[in-house]
């Protein structure tokens, strides 16, 4: 019970100060999952943001459910994930009844220009940490710098990234391409 | 009360079908006002406005902004409450479903090979999209694009507080490991009213 209740006031904490969508909730997650509770690490915090984005639906709920669900089974999951949507509850549902125009609020404009600057820190920090697990050769860093770049000046959807980038994974293990240039390293 | 049994299933639907994060529901959610007539395309770029610039996940926020209008326009505001609710609850559903059998699916080949291999592409992938995000954020914060087309001067299109203050608030997270990302999102959104950025 206590671990669900904790589940549910976590993700609520990283629901209600999460600005600009699933990424920006990555330095949270880091903070509050990995360094704090030591429930999860670094390396599959990036699997689960990898399957969140070619499975259907909310990348922030996704990763939520992946949690809950591996530290409590399926309640955990439902709790992890209740968590994250009370925030947006209680929040948009009060700006959507009571504050008509309420982001065209000159004070609200600002505080936003500095929480955007501050969020490009965060998710580069973030970002750093998990790069330096994920790009472990020449090979991942050329994934790495592909994906980022088309997908940066381009509209495809992310799942072609994700099931292509798996495929070439498989591949290229699979054919000792990569093997080989481990083996040149020893 | 059909109505809110619709809405459940209709933004089930959505999270179901709408892969790769909460600006993927867009596109459904506009082909669902076209259909059901529950609410304009003015209602969904004042959505999309407010789903940006409140925290939570986007998709979630769109979703609880659009159920509150479907549910008020029915019976007023308490009705509003609920659609938010019903709506919000349909999204997520199948998001819920499908991560548990993949997460079970996860651990019974963890050791496998193949899966290993595939991560090994999948992860590179999926830092090189947060980087892309990365990029779109940086893009909005640090560059007036109207200034630019303006005046066609590059340097005064770039915003220079937003610029600093991202430089010194990624100096404080190296430097003091144990701040709170909350503490640093407070303090900037302060910064930024009392600077006027």
């Amino acid at each position: 019970m206590k671990i669900l209740l904790q589940l549910f006031l976590i993700f609520a904490r990283i629901g209600g100060f999460t600005f600009g969508g699933g990424y920006a909730m990555l330095p949270m997650l880091q903070k509050e999952l990995v360094e704090n509770k030591k429930w999860t690490t670094n390396e599959e915090l990036i699997d689960y943001y990898a399957i969140g984005q070619c499975t259907p639906g909310v990348i922030a709920v996704n990763v939520a459910t992946f949690i809950g669900f591996k530290k409590k089974g399926v309640l955990g999951a439902i709790f992890a994930t209740l968590g994250m949507v009370t925030p947006s509850l209680i929040i948009v549902g009060s700006i959507a009844m009571f504050i008509s125009g309420f982001q065209d609020y000159e004070p609200v404009q600002w505080a936003f220009s500095g929480i955007r600057a501050a969020v490009v820190a965060l998710i580069l920090s973030s970002m750093w940490k998990i790069a330096k697990k994920s790009l472990v050769d020449i090979f991942a860093i050329a994934i790495f710098l592909v994906v980022a770049l088309v997908s940066f000046f381009t509209d495809l959807s992310p799942v072609i990234f994700v099931v292509s980038a798996g495929l070439l994974g498989l591949v290229l293990n699979l054919t000792g391409i990569r093997k080989a240039k481990e083996e040149k390293k020893k | 009360m059909m109505i809110f049994l619709e809405l459940y299933i209709r933004f089930a639907m959505v999270g179901l079908f709408a892969v790769g994060g909460g600006l993927a529901t867009l596109p459904f959610l506009t082909a669902m006002g076209e259909t059901t007539g529950w609410f304009t395309s003015m209602d969904i770029s004042n959505m999309v406005a407010i789903s940006e610039s409140t925290p939570g996940p986007i998709g979630i926020n769109m979703a609880t902004y659009i159920g509150y209008q479907v549910g008020s326009n029915f019976g007023g505001a308490g009705f509003g409450i609920l659609g938010s609710v019903v709506a919000t609850l349909g999204e997520v559903t199948p998001c819920v479903i499908v991560i548990m059998i993949v997460s079970k699916i996860l651990v019974k080949f963890r050791d496998s090979k193949y899966v290993e291999y595939a991560f090994y592409g999948l992860r590179a992938a999926s830092v090189g999209l947060i980087a892309a995000a990365l990029l779109g954020v940086a893009k909005i914060a640090f560059f007036n694009a109207e200034t630019m087309a303006e005046s066609g001067n590059f340097f005064m299109a770039v915003d220079y507080k937003s610029l600093i203050l991202s430089a010194v608030i990624f100096f404080l997270i190296t430097k003091f490991k144990k701040l709170h990302p909350i503490a640093l999102i407070a303090l900037s959104a302060v910064i930024g009213i009392i600077f006027k950025m």
